[in-house]
């Protein structure tokens, strides 16, 4: 994970049917701790929610076959069941509830040593790309991922 | 069982702030009920479970944008309804 950049997968596990599961480390350092919180870092529910958004995302970007964009857009029933800090890995779990017509929902979870950490019902609008450049940069770190 | 527009009005009553007896066969779930495009699209994912369908949002609304159907066609309370009963019947065909 890069925190500061919003980069929360860091790679893909497996991809099947409507599921994936990503995996990815909670940094050993970021600016991030240093206010959440002094002496004690945690890794933000909001960033827990941004993880699972994502690895929703791209499980939504690879079944379009990257032709347009998720944006999130509702967030329902997360639940943050434990603390977890710097240096540790996670699996993250992401399947798709429902394909609607410009939108998606799914379901998510984020585990740690095999226990569930978070997890949540997420709402995606489904758009087209409105930059180039935000097309391109999801293509290419869709290769990265090995997704494309 | 139920009619779908009975169905639908419980819908919108349990995913949005107005009241079961508000929604009635002329309103317009945008402009007199005052639904919003995301209140909106949680009562089409739960159009869509209940009934069994992919309610076609995006097409409908290219088709009023772009003027070639009334935003009544789909968006009025018993339109809507028609519309839903259309595509179960379709399915089901």
């Amino acid at each position: 994970m890069r925190l500061e950049y919003f980069q929360m997968i860091d790679q893909v596990a497996s991809r099947e049917g409507d599921t994936i599961i990503v995996e990815s480390r909670i940094p050993d350092a970021s600016p991030v701790f240093e206010g959440h919180f002094p002496g004690h870092p945690l890794m933000p529910g909001v960033l827990l929610v941004e993880t699972m958004a994502q690895a929703s995302g791209w499980l939504l970007l690879d079944l379009m076959g990257f032709a347009r964009m998720p944006f999130l857009m509702a967030v329902k029933e997360a639940k943050f069941r434990s603390f977890i800090g710097p240096g540790t890995p996670v699996r993250v779990h992401a399947k798709r509830l429902h394909d609607g017509s410009g939108f998606a929902v799914t379901e998510t979870r984020i585990e740690a040593d095999g226990k569930r950490i978070t997890d949540a019902e997420l709402t995606f609008r489904i758009m087209d790309y409105p930059a180039p450049e935000l097309a391109e940069a999801m293509r290419g770190r869709g290769r990265e991922l090995g997704l494309l | 069982m139920a009619s779908s527009f009975d169905r639908i009005a419980d819908i919108i009553a349990e995913n949005s702030e107005v009241t079961r007896d508000k929604i009635l066969p002329d309103s317009h779930v945008i402009n007199d009920l005052g639904i919003d495009s995301l209140d909106f699209l949680d009562i089409v994912f739960a159009i869509d479970k209940a009934f069994g369908i992919k309610v076609p949002v995006e097409a409908w609304t290219q088709e009023v944008n772009a003027g070639s159907a009334p935003a009544e066609k789909y968006f009025v309370m018993k339109n809507l309804a028609e519309r839903v009963d259309e595509l179960v019947a379709a399915k089901a065909g």
